[in-house]
């Protein structure tokens, strides 16, 4: 195999693993903040033992999420020596920030999170919580920042001819807001949430289902609900947000997406198909004539731009792109109905008896990770054959200094370990969910402060 | 060349100031790890692996921010640097993920044989880590061999010599001094007892490196120099160096550890500011064509980036300390095993 399928296939391994754990810190935090804030506010223990309990996974993943962080940052150097020479004007400037505006602030709060029950006040560790939320969220606006302007690249100029061409700076909030930069935040953002409420949703359906930790499971699944409620019809508008962008910035992922090769034509919505690219036709597809035209342009019969307007060597490869898109939006919808279908019967009262429906939530876990996945694969390979849109290939990008050899040794190193590390985080959050919450009265004695605050509360 | 103090003279000092931040914070925890398999009992274990535990992870963040920095003000540097030496760093991020997994996950489970196996992940990885680390180092001095095109034109082996050795060998023995006064700090009673005698050790062992490691630098690469010979001012740096070893050795051996806690981070400040002057303006020293080597302007980013970097850096700077010091200051004091430790 040569070097640059292998680069990419270790990119791909060690992103795609990387990004099971940020989104659910990112939705965890936020769930956290809003549990330790019903303690604070009604001093109930119940929600003092639900934060304490989640703060625990929070921070099981968030250790998995830094150590194959530093993996990625290391990345952009040691593989994409040349994307870094043309990029390095650009992109360091979001990851600096990053740094020095997310990471400082989340790991340093981090600290009191987890460590800090017995060291602070309640509404310092409560600021402590937010902070940390805040600062996984920052994190993940630099990086999008920065993932999208490779997307749609705005505020530069290119220096520099042929091999030696560069991108520089010219403005920089025109570089941080470029044309898809805020659509594909939220959606991120989203999806984030939605990781972060299915996981709890998921293991405190669980308890209910095995008749554990009644009160506080159900007391779990409705502050989830809400956030999964929430998360999932923002983003099908994110969602609708970012395909409109998309249409106008890169109409070859569009066509990609829908498999939409005649430029002179209508363009259909698939519900699903097999893409045969050669004979550029949909197999086994059931699609709604012109509904693509419509949802972009608001008119059933306004021609969309078509593969075919594309030199094929400007061409991402379809099919995959294709369904990878295809499921994300299935899924999407799917996270839709689940969490509707959860607000209906919390209304009717009836969410701990339904037990089909509880067993669904179990499950549920799975699909925004799910989607998550398909919907970056969808993203970035809907982005090839360029690694910064229409202005450098990715086959251009490659470290010169680095051979197959040593590629394929760490691939081999990487696959290894991340299966390894992915059966120890499944075999110790099993082992917390099993172990379950503490009870409350042999926690709260390490609040120092637990006292007043209850008192101030009744 | 003639020194002019503008914006990529600023990020030079910048991004060694974050480097050296990562070397003081991270090195004393690399430094209880380097020692930590020869402490004995399962609960002194966990005492020192809970003396760093709420500030490990935002040590390491000093590591990545410096590490953006570099991508951002040089990415040339960047660049050659991370694909050059492409196994080695291959082999630190394994360690860097090996050794955080170990913190997480090793009081998770009671089994011996557990615990057995991630105490000795954690502590080959911290020695590890220091000393890839220091060959990464000891190459910038040597030089590497580069091409025209800015790229490394050598091999895994040639980043190994008996000088790039000595400097990964001189930074464990470092940070063990370093990391052993902190615990010494955070410890109390027997094990303090303990560690407090590894200190003094690792004090011996560290001066014993540090005069070797002096002695073939002036000997082998006697530019390292240059700068200083040029500017007779800059001797105050090795001046203040010279004299923050003999006091951190002087308070590690009146068991005064406060103070050679102190000392012993200037130490690794001082170090980290002579080695900037030695280098300084180069950022890699190509070795044979040193015509081809990376320096701050070769390298660097437009003055525009450098700016808008430089304003990031003033706002979020003065932040990042305020709460590096607060979580410090929380955390203070002897180290006690309670429901939330590791």
């Amino acid at each position: 195999m040569d070097v640059e399928i292998l680069a990419r296939l270790q990119f791909a391994v060690t992103i795609g693993f990387h990004y099971i754990y940020p989104p659910l810190s990112i939705g965890l935090g936020v769930l956290l903040v809003i549990m330790e804030g019903m303690f604070l506010k009604t001093g109930n223990k119940v929600y003092e033992t639900m934060t304490k309990f989640w703060v625990k996974i929070f921070s099981l993943t968030f250790a998995i999420g830094v150590a194959t962080g530093i993996v990625m940052e290391f990345e952009f150097g040691t593989n994409w020596a040349t994307y870094s020479r043309y990029v390095g004007d650009i992109f360091g400037s979001a990851l600096a920030a990053e740094g020095i505006f997310a990471f400082f602030l989340e790991s340093g709060f981090l600290a009191i999170l987890v460590f800090g029950w017995n060291k602070v006040s309640p509404k310092m560790h409560f600021f402590s919580t937010i902070m940390v939320a805040l600062g996984s969220m920052l994190s993940a606006v630099w990086i999008v920042v920065a993932n999208s302007w490779q997307q749609t690249p705005a505020g530069y100029h290119i220096v520099g001819e042929g091999m030696q061409a560069r991108a520089e700076i010219t403005d920089f909030w025109e570089m941080v807001f470029n044309p898809s930069s805020i659509d594909r935040l939220t959606h991120v953002l989203s999806g984030c949430w939605q990781a972060g409420a299915f996981l709890v949703l998921s293991v405190s359906a669980y308890y209910v289902l095995k008749n554990r930790h009644i009160d506080l499971s159900l007391k779990s699944i409705k502050i989830a609900l809400i956030l999964a409620a929430f998360a999932s019809l923002f983003q099908l508008y994110t969602g609708h947000q970012s395909a409109i962008g998309v249409s106008e910035t890169q109409p070859a992922k569009l066509a990609a997406l829908e498999a939409h090769y005649d430029s002179s034509a209508a363009a259909a919505l698939y519900l699903f198909g097999w893409v045969e690219d050669d004979q550029q036709e949909v197999k086994f597809g059931v699609a709604i004539p012109g509904l693509l035209s419509f949802l972009i342009s608001g008119d059933f019969n306004h021609p969309v731009t078509g593969l075919n307007a594309f030199d094929p060597a400007d061409r991402p490869p379809v099919n995959i792109v294709f369904q990878t898109y295809h499921l994300m939006v299935a899924i999407g919808f799917a996270l839709i109905g689940i969490s509707l279908l959860g607000l209906f019967l919390w209304q009717r009262k009836r969410l701990e008896k339904t037990k089909w429906y509880l067993y669904i939530l179990v499950f549920s876990v799975l699909l925004p990770q799910a989607a998550n996945q398909l919907g970056w694969i969808s993203a970035e390979v809907g982005r090839q054959p360029w690694i910064v849109y229409n202005l450098l290939r990715t086959s251009d990008a490659l470290s010169k200094a680095v051979d197959a050899g040593q590629v394929l040794f760490s691939l081999i190193l990487f696959a290894i370990i991340y299966i390894f590390l992915f059966a120890l985080f499944l075999f110790l959050l099993n082992n917390k969910i099993q172990h379950g919450p503490e009870r409350a009265d042999e926690l709260s004695s390490e609040y120092r402060y637990q006292k007043t605050i209850v008192n101030k509360g009744r | 060349m003639e020194f002019t103090f503008d914006l990529n003279t600023i990020w030079f000092i910048l991004i060694g100031i974050l480097l050296s931040g990562y070397a003081i914070l991270d090195g004393f925890d690399l430094g209880v790890g380097s020692v930590y398999l020869l402490i004995k009992v399962d609960d002194n274990r966990r005492l020192a692996l809970n003396s760093i535990g709420p500030v490990w992870d935002g040590n390491e963040v000093w590591l990545v921010t410096g590490g953006g920095a570099l991508f951002a003000a040089f990415p040339h540097v960047y660049a050659t640097v991370f694909s050059g030496f492409y196994t080695a760093f291959m082999l630190l991020l394994f360690m860097l993920i090996f050794r955080a997994v170990a913190i997480e996950f090793r009081s998770k489970q009671p089994m011996k044989w557990w615990r057995n196996m991630w105490d000795r992940f954690f502590s080959i990885a911290s020695i590890l880590i220091a000393f890839l680390m220091g060959i990464a180092l000891g190459n910038i001095v040597t030089g590497i061999p580069l091409g025209a095109d800015m790229e490394f034109a050598g091999t895994f082996l040639d980043l190994i010599s008996p000088y790039t050795v000595l400097v990964g060998i001189t930074t464990v023995a470092l940070f063990m001094m370093h990391g052993t006064i902190y615990l010494t700090l955070k410890t109390e009673d027997l094990l303090q007892g303990l560690v407090r005698k590894w200190s003094k050790n690792a004090a011996i062992f560290f001066i014993i490196c540090f005069i070797t490691l002096t002695g073939a630098t002036i000997v082998f690469y006697p530019k390292m120099t240059d700068n200083l010979m040029n500017c007779p001012l800059l001797f105050i740096a090795v001046i203040l160096n010279l004299l923050a070893i003999v006091y951190t050795v002087r308070e590690t051996y009146h068991s005064q550890e406060s103070r050679a806690f102190v000392f012993s981070s200037l130490v690794i400040l001082t170090l980290m500011i002579l080695f900037a002057i030695g280098i300084f303006p180069n950022l890699v020293l190509s070795d044979p064509n040193p015509e081809f080597s990376l320096n701050i302007y070769n390298a660097a980013s437009s003055q525009k980036t450098l700016k808008i970097m430089l304003i990031i850096a003033g706002i979020g700077m003065p932040f990042v300390l305020a709460y590096t010091i607060t979580i410090y200051r929380i955390f203070r004091g002897k180290v006690k095993l309670e429901s939330t430790s590791y």
